[in-house]
Formats: structure tokens, C-alpha cells, sequence
């Protein structure tokens, strides 16, 4: 019996044969006319002010571990989704308790603003 | 065993035509054909071999070639080393997602059992957002690595978009579930024969968010702020030219298909017709033997999933052009304060109704 991840592997070797052959294949065939002015990168037609190598808003560190939080809620789910016929009213309820904490956590994060956008 | 490894590879290569190699160049000129009949334009139809236009198809192959001829520019201070990895990084999760979405049932030819699907995972659903995810990488690499504010301030809005819609998206799913009680994208699909049974009936909201999050998630108009030309240039991929620029093309192209597929499977009965059972089908075409009826009903419905995927794309395009950008706020208040305790509550009223 061959194993069902066979397939993916056959894929995953199309596909980086794919992409690794576009990229190759852009950077042979195009024209290489380098020279410093050109080479700056893209401000709108003036020279860079800022270097975006530095610090950004708190907000992006705020979702990203928002978003670990409700993932892993959202990863407790699915198996307990899949079993949910034959966990029946138990389920239900122990399903509804996590949710209802998380939901707390939610709640408390919108009230803190930790979900404005200004 | 050497059969089996023949069949999956044509599966393989299946499916890599249809999408690499059909829908990703052939939704380049459908998306300018489309928006130019939305706004009364004759569109693109320039491009022209010996006088023959052929509606504009030709503009395919010459957007093809200029890609590949164009300066593969990497701007000073940018890694060039991340600067070439990321668009593979976020083309190849883009392909590989379609290997566990199955096209069409299982037949019986030859005296084989053929399921039409390259990878019929257990966790097949889990395994679509499990990579879709690995693409977010490739943006946020693509922003940082350039070393332009706009490409930084793209990727930043792109990551945090994403990820916030990552979790609506599971969420959403969740109602699904717990009515098919399989991960199985096949499962899910084989059990939406009966016109009643499909998810649309099912998860009406579950639909609606489903398809509003992954519009989102893959970053198209309305919830295009990660690279809205007004605003950032082109955000993350300001600095890129060439094919290398048309591969994060390729990937937003070919999540669409994947999209739609996904909708279609989960919601819209898979590779089923409305009230025609596979038994009658089957039966219809009996006068052509075991095989010849299975390759037949294949043939069905396979064009039948395919024609489903069509209209999918046909209304993510509409959308495209219908609605205007929304603002950042707003695209993270629907994610977190609308979708996110809907899909919550439409767990609860799912499993009431469940039990």
C-alpha cells in the first residue's frame, strides 16, 4: 500500500521545481545595467529618509499573541468538533466552559482597547 | 505498486496543469476582462498574433514573456538572499494545499479503486490551514527583506491581517465539523449527496464567514490594505520585478482556486449534481459496463466540481470589483469583534441544534 503522503511529496518536489526554476530562470534571462542611482530603494522618487530597519508599533506584537491564544483554542475544537455527535450533552457543556473563559479573556481584551485601530 | 505511484503521479500532474498551469495564467486576463465589462470598457485586447486577437488571450503569453525578461532588481540594503527566498516560500504553500482538496468521488476502474484526491489525509482540513499559514512567512520575509518603508508597512499590515483572520477562519470551520464529523475533506464531500445535506443548508453563517475570512486571508479587494496602491505603493512586494513579482501573482491566483474548491466542497456538495444520486448516475450509463459508466460518471463530475470552482472565482472577481478597499481599523474590527464571537456563537447554536 503506498502511503498516502507520497503524493504530497511528488507535489512539494513539482512545486519547489517550479518556483526555484522561475526564480532562476528571472534572474538569467533578464538584462543586468546596474549603477547607484538606480539601485535605491523605491521613496517615491526621493532619497530614503528613514531606514525602515527600526522599532514598530505595539499593536502588531499585541495581535500576533492574541492570535496564538485563539488558535490554540481554535486546535481544541476541531477534535472535540469531530467527536461531538457521540460526546453529546457533556461535551456540549465542558466545550462551552473553555469557550466562555476565552470569551472573558476576549471581552476583557476589548474593553482594555487592545483591539482599537487609530 | 508501481501502478499505484503511476496513478498518483498523474493525479499530480493533474492538478498542477489545472492550476499552475490553467487557472493562474488564465485569471490574469479574466480578472482585466471581467473588471473591463463591469465598467463598460473593451479591455484587454490589444495583443495580437498575424491580426488575430482572439478577445485578448494573446496578452497572457506577453505578460508572460516580459515577466521573464525583465531586470531581476534587488535594491541596496535589501538581503538578497530573503529577498529571492520569499516568493517561494509563498508560492510553494500556495501549490501544495491542493493536493488533500479531492476533485471528484472514488470510481471503479479496471477493477481499481481510484479516489480522485493525490493525499486523502485524516486531517485533511487541518493540513489546508496548517500551510496556507506557511505563506505568511513569505510576506512578512518579503516586506523586511527589501529595505523600503512601504514594503515594511505592507508586510507588517499583511501579517497581522492574516493571522487575525487564520483564527476566524478555524473558528468558522468548527460548525462543519461537528455536522460531518470528519476532517476528511473527501468524507465531507461524500456526504453531501442529498441536496439537503450540503453545508450551505447546514452553516448558512458558517458559509458566509467562511468566505468573507478567506477573501481576506488571501488579501484581495475589499481587504486589500496590505497593499493598497494608494496608500503603500504595492506594499510588500514593492521592490519586486520580473517573475518574481508574477509569483506572488501566481500564489494569490492559485488561493483563489484553492478557495473556491474548499468552499465548494465544504459547502456546496462537492463534485455532486442537485438531486442526482452517483447510484443513478451510474446506473444511467450501465449499457457501457463497470468501467466505461465509472469513467463517464468521473468525467461528470469532475466537470461538475470544476464548473462549481468557475462560479466561485466568477464571484470572488465580482466582489474584486464591486466593493471599495475598506479601511485597516475596520478590516481588524469585522475580523475580531464581528466574525470572531459569531463563529463562537454559531459553535453554540450548532451544537444545540446537534444534540
Amino acid at each position: 500500500m503506498l502511503s498516502e503522503y507520497t503524493g504530497m511529496v511528488i507535489m512539494l518536489l513539482f512545486a519547489l521545481g517550479i518556483s526555484v526554476g522561475m526564480v532562476v530562470a528571472t534572474s538569467l534571462l533578464g538584462p543586468k545595467k546596474k549603477f547607484a542611482e538606480k539601485m535605491e530603494p523605491f521613496e517615491c522618487g526621493e532619497v530614503q529618509i528613514v531606514s525602515p530597519r527600526q522599532r514598530f508599533s505595539v499593536k502588531f506584537y499585541l495581535v500576533a499573541v492574541l492570535f496564538i491564544l485563539f488558535d490554540i483554542e481554535a486546535v481544541f475544537l476541531f477534535p472535540w468538533a469531530i467527536l461531538y455527535k457521540k460526546l453529546g450533552l457533556f461535551g456540549l457543556a465542558e466545550m462551552m466552559a473553555f469557550i466562555s473563559i476565552l470569551g472573558i479573556g476576549l471581552f476583557y481584551v476589548w474593553k482594555r482597547g487592545g483591539l482599537e485601530w487609530e | 505498486m508501481l501502478l499505484d505511484f503511476f496513478i498518483t503521479l498523474l493525479k499530480v500532474l493533474f492538478v498542477l496543469g489545472v492550476t499552475v498551469g490553467f487557472f493562474a495564467p488564465i485569471l490574469t486576463w479574466v480578472e482585466r476582462k471581467q473588471s473591463a465589462i463591469m465598467q463598460d470598457r473593451i479591455g484587454a485586447n490589444r495583443a495580437d498574433i498575424l491580426g488575430f486577437r482572439a478577445l485578448g488571450l494573446f496578452h497572457i503569453m506577453a505578460d508572460g514573456l516580459k515577466m521573464f525578461t525583465k531586470e531581476d532588481f534587488i535594491p541596496r540594503g535589501a538581503n538578497p538572499v530573503l529577498h529571492t527566498l520569499s516568493p517561494i516560500v509563498a508560492l510553494i504553500p500556495a501549490i501544495i494545499t491542493f493536493t488533500v482538496v479531492p476533485f471528484g468521488g472514488v470510481y471503479d476502474l479496471f477493477g481499481k479503486e481510484v479516489n480522485l484526491v493525490i493525499a486523502d489525509l485524516d486531517v485533511g482540513l487541518l493540513f489546508v490551514f496548517a500551510i496556507a499559514s506557511i505563506a505568511t512567512y513569505g510576506y512578512v520575509i518579503a516586506g523586511w527583506s527589501s529595505n523600503n518603508n512601504w514594503s515594511l508597512l505592507g508586510s507588517m499590515r499583511t501579517t497581522a491581517q492574516m493571522i487575525s483572520y487564520e483564527v476566524t477562519m478555524g473558528l468558522t470551520i468548527i460548525g462543519v465539523l461537528m455536522v460531518y464529523e470528519s476532517m476528511k475533506l473527501t468524507e465531507i464531500g461524500a456526504a453531501q449527496e442529498s441536496f439537503f445535506d450540503w453545508g450551505i443548508f447546514l452553516q448558512p453563517l458558517g458559509f458566509i464567514m467562511f468566505l468573507t475570512a478567506s477573501i481576506a486571508e488571501n488579501k484581495r479587494i475589499p481587504f486589500d490594505a496590505p497593499e493598497a496602491e494608494s496608500e503603500l505603493v504595492a506594499g510588500y512586494f514593492t521592490e519586486y520585478s520580473g517573475l518574481k513579482f508574477g509569483m506572488f501573482f501566481m500564489a494569490e491566483f492559485i488561493e483563489m482556486v484553492t478557495i473556491s474548491a474548499i468552499v465548494t466542497i465544504l459547502f456546496f456538495g462537492a463534485w455532486h449534481i442537485p438531486f442526482i444520486t452517483t447510484a443513478s448516475l451510474l446506473s444511467l450509463f450501465d449499457f457501457l459496463g463497470t468501467t466505461g459508466s465509472n469513467l463517464v460518471v468521473m468525467l461528470i463530475h469532475v466537470g461538475v466540481f470544476f464548473t462549481k470552482v468557475v462560479f466561485f472565482i466568477w464571484f470572488q472577481m465580482t466582489i474584486r470589483w464591486t466593493l471599495p478597499r475598506f479601511r485597516y481599523d475596520q478590516i481588524m474590527d469585522l475580523g475580531w469583534k464581528i466574525l470572531l464571537p459569531l463563529s463562537l456563537a454559531n459553535i453554540l447554536v450548532t451544537g444545540l441544534i446537534l444534540i
